[in-house]
């Protein structure tokens, strides 16, 4: 497919990936800022400022931008992670140059301060509608814990007192601060050319302020392992998290870690499927790998009973310790990369897929495959490979976090929270 | 823009396959739809459909669970198996190369499965930890409340099934609801992507063709009335389902009944989304969806709100709800025609969800719609037409089921709480 990008003198990258037969075509500005770039007395502001840009802008009201979106038929959204603020469309090739101009806009709020307050009390709904969901209260103590002080543990909504506590000044510093043309990256697939998808940078975004771009703290994080039982009443579920590092975002060993992750726990199929949900012993176990900027991590988890979490939580920490003494098998290997593959083709058949597909690698790598070479970097993972990820991220010294009813688990005695 | 084949064949005995040949994918999905959802569990067996769905990968034809499982993920296969209310899917993603392989292993899985007594009281234990895990999911919870409460039975049966249905199940019982549920000319099976037509009907007829016919499973539908509920729970926010009822998907109407529910909840720029979270920021969480069966249908919607602030957000909803027959708006129509639009053109990027629909399409409708009558159907919507559709369906009476610490003051269009609190 051919690939196209440029710099605007202000800094703003611009990726096209034109796709001849596409039907539609995605549109997304990934702000390379999130949870861990804010401030202690900031949390929380990544997620609600990407709220506020729907609230309106100098040319248009909030209504205004909901209606301009919704009248090209625009599939849209936006979300915050850790380390990104992601604005995005899907629509009909022929309404690109509306869609742009949007997201563009939107990308310059007005932060308006009746806007601000309205808004907040929908933040605060959400946080305590994740608050109602025991997993994810699970997920956000044991990211905090994991990271201990790194910024990684910072959480994306923030809490009660943090968002209450927030201002519209400080907002609109942190928007100075990482909402600069150099820290953002914007990326288009679909049935356009280049040319198009320039000129519309140009002439939306060229005015931007330059700003500065990255970030200052990019340690790569390693904890000593250590259990945390946390407990909480009328929660019925036990969720037992192991955390620990995996390759940073970019590394040559990021191949071998999502492979790696896939053997041990891909939701069927995989070491935790056989072990623990095929005989009903938990609900759900699954394994991950997350790149992150400087710092990666792998997140094995599962949810079950309380009476059984005990057993199981061994069963985990014996097929890690498996793992990481053999390796996994040949077959497991071949496995792996057919999953990979098939998905990576069925994700790069729509536009969405390939558009945030150019933007992460292009952020985490500074460079672009098209799908035939990013199929053939995970073909090439031998078993050796594996051995070495292995060796450099050890997936078997993990950091536990138990939340649920559970008492006491390996011997630690629960904390309520 | 190339217009698409659509291609059917009955098998004599009765199976439907249809397929549909996308140009430029690699990727091919297909989608089994047989009818036997958790509408079809025995009262006493509640749940069964679901250990349905898991047990019927547990080994089939020559191969164990294991073999099974291995030589799918070979393939790359993305699979699923779910209990709905009416049917069961058994779906599958992959490269368009491997299908025939692929189809060869669902041949084995639809007609001669294991469904091994040993593997039963895992299934269960499975089952059991879903049901409970819904208690920690209280937006998840008060939905399937709402339905329990809302449709006629059995319809209002969900696929968690009740403990006492799971544990009631035997491998005799669940081998007697397979055999009930799995005949071919129930049975429809819906293949989307990078397909060889001729190839795919010699393979299917193949595979199934001589698989014999038999009497399919009817459901009795009962008289219902709906009465509104509320669950005590301390959770933060108060958690509100409701439902009000509408036109199915094969009444003339339906396409308005859908514009209607769309003007009101469908994207960011519609009523509910502007009124309830927009200018009063009362919720993060706000949504309709169309739910339909064959004779019955309603709008189902759920708000998730602080306690303090639930009342204001359901009278709000209430209002706006009400209001919707004292006009449309042209701009509103346009907007949602523009949605339906660039959806009907992005289904066609997804091989699963064209497979997926495709087969709703026929179960409901008896065939596939053409990309081009669905824009004729999209490019006829006036307000007009969706404004007269609001006044002979009202959006009353709402039966409201809500989950938190307290009750709330039901508004008069509504269905009173039941006398026996819960």
């Amino acid at each position: 497919m051919p690939f196209f990008h440029t710099r605007l003198e202000n800094g703003l990258t611009v990726l096209v990936e034109t796709v001849p037969t596409a039907r539609s075509v995605a549109v997304g500005f990934f702000v390379n800022t999130g949870a861990r770039d804010e401030t202690e007395a900031e949390a929380g502001v990544s997620h609600f400022l990407e709220h506020m840009t729907f609230k309106g802008t100098a040319r248009r009201s909030a209504w205004d931008v909901n209606r301009d979106f919704d009248r090209i038929g625009a599939a849209y959204n936006a979300y915050t992670s850790e380390e990104n603020t992601v604005f995005y469309a899907a629509v009909l090739p022929e309404y690109l140059p509306v869609a742009f101009d949007i997201l563009a806009d939107i990308l310059r709020p007005s932060l308006r301060p009746e806007d601000f307050e309205t808004e907040k009390k929908v933040i605060l709904e959400e946080i305590r509608m994740y608050e109602d969901v025991p997993e994810s209260v699970a997920w956000e103590h044991a990211r905090k814990l994991y990271y201990n002080g790194h910024p990684l543990g910072h959480s994306i909504l923030g809490t009660q007192s943090s968002i209450q506590a927030l201002t519209r000044e400080q907002m609109l510093a942190y928007f100075e601060r990482r909402y600069g043309a150099a820290n953002i990256v914007v990326s288009v697939a679909g049935p356009i050319d280049a040319e198009l998808v320039t000129s519309l940078a140009r002439q939306h975004c060229g005015q931007w302020f330059r700003g500065s771009s990255g970030r200052t703290d990019r340690r790569e994080w390693r904890r000593d392992p250590g259990t945390f039982v946390l407990t909480r009443e009328r929660v019925l579920q036990e969720h037992v998290m192991l955390l620990t590092a995996g390759p940073p975002a970019g590394s040559p060993h990021r191949f071998a870690g999502d492979i790696l992750a896939m053997a041990i726990g891909d939701d069927r199929g995989s070491r935790l499927y056989w072990e623990l949900v095929d005989p009903g012993h938990a609900e759900s176990a699954d394994c991950n790998y997350y790149e992150h900027d400087g710092s990666g991590c792998i997140h094995t988890s599962f949810s079950c009973e309380a009476e059984v979490a005990e057993a199981n939580l061994e069963r985990v920490q014996r097929i890690l310790a498996e793992v990481q003494q053999h390796g996994i098998t040949d077959e497991e290997l071949r496995v792996a990369k057919n999953k990979i593959a098939s998905r990576i083709v069925r994700a790069s058949e729509r536009p969405m897929g390939r558009m945030s597909s150019l933007a992460r690698q292009w952020l985490t790598t500074g460079s672009y495959h098209d799908v035939d070479t990013e199929l053939r970097l995970y073909d090439a993972v031998q078993l050796d490979d594996i051995r070495t990820c292995l060796d450099l991220y050890p997936v078997d010294t993990c950091t536990v976090i138990a939340f649920g009813p559970a008492q006491r688990l390996a011997g630690v005695d629960a904390i309520v929270v | 823009m190339a217009t698409s084949t659509i291609y059917h064949h009955t098998l004599t005995n009765g199976m439907v396959l249809i397929a549909e040949r996308m140009e430029h994918v690699r990727s091919a999905a297909f989608n089994f739809l047989i009818p036997g959802g958790s509408a079809y569990d025995p009262p006493d067996q509640r749940g069964i459909s679901s250990l349905l769905a898991e047990m019927i990968v547990r080994g089939a034809g020559s191969r164990s669970h294991r073999e099974l499982a291995s030589v799918l993920d070979a393939f790359g296969a993305d699979r699923s198996e779910t209990a709905g209310r009416l049917a069961l899917h058994l779906g599958c993603s992959s490269l368009g190369r491997h299908l025939p392989a692929i189809l060869e292993v669902y041949a084995d899985i639809l007609r001669r499965p294991h469904l091994p007594e040993e593997e039963l009281p895992a299934v269960q234990s499975l089952a059991l930890q879903d049901l409970d895990s819904l208690e920690d999911n209280p937006a998840s919870k008060v939905r399937i409340e709402l339905h329990q409460v809302y449709f006629p039975p059995p319809l209002n049966q969900d696929s968690y099934g009740t403990a006492e249905g799971i544990r009631a199940v035997t491998a005799s019982s669940l081998r007697a609801h397979y055999e009930r549920c799995f005949k071919p000319n129930g049975i429809i099976l819906a293949v989307a992507g990078d397909i060889n037509w001729m190839q795919l009907r010699e393979t299917v007829e193949r595979l199934f063709g001589d698989w014999p016919p038999g009497s399919l499973p009817e459901l009795q539908i009962t008289a219902h009335q709906p009465q509104s509920r509320h669950l005590h729970k301390d959770t933060h926010q108060t958690h509100i389902a409701f439902a009000y009822p509408s036109v199915p998907v094969n009444h003339p109407q339906y396409y308005a009944a859908r514009a209607a529910e769309m003007i009101l909840c469908g994207g960011m720029s519609s009523r509910l989304f502007t009124e309830v979270r927009e200018k009063r920021g009362l919720c993060y969480a706000i949504s309709l969806q169309h739910k339909t069966f064959r004779h019955v249908a309603a709008i189902v919607g759920y708000a998730g709100t602080g306690a303090d602030r639930a009342q204001q957000t359901l009278e709000v909803t209430i209002r706006e709800l009400h209001r919707i027959q004292e006009g449309v708006d042209t701009d509103e129509v346009e907007r949602i025609k523009a949605g339906l639009k660039s959806g009907l053109i992005m289904q066609q990027e997804s091989t699963g969800a064209r497979a997926a629909i495709m087969a709703s399409d026929w179960f409901f409708l008896g065939r596939v719609r053409t990309f081009e009558e669905m824009q004729q159907i999209i490019d006829s919507l006036t307000p007009q037409i969706v404004l007269e559709h609001a006044r002979a369906y009202p959006c009353e009476p709402v039966t409201v089921v809500t989950l938190g610490p307290r009750p709330l003051q039901l508004p008069s269009s509504c269905v009173p709480y039941e006398k026996q609190p819960r």
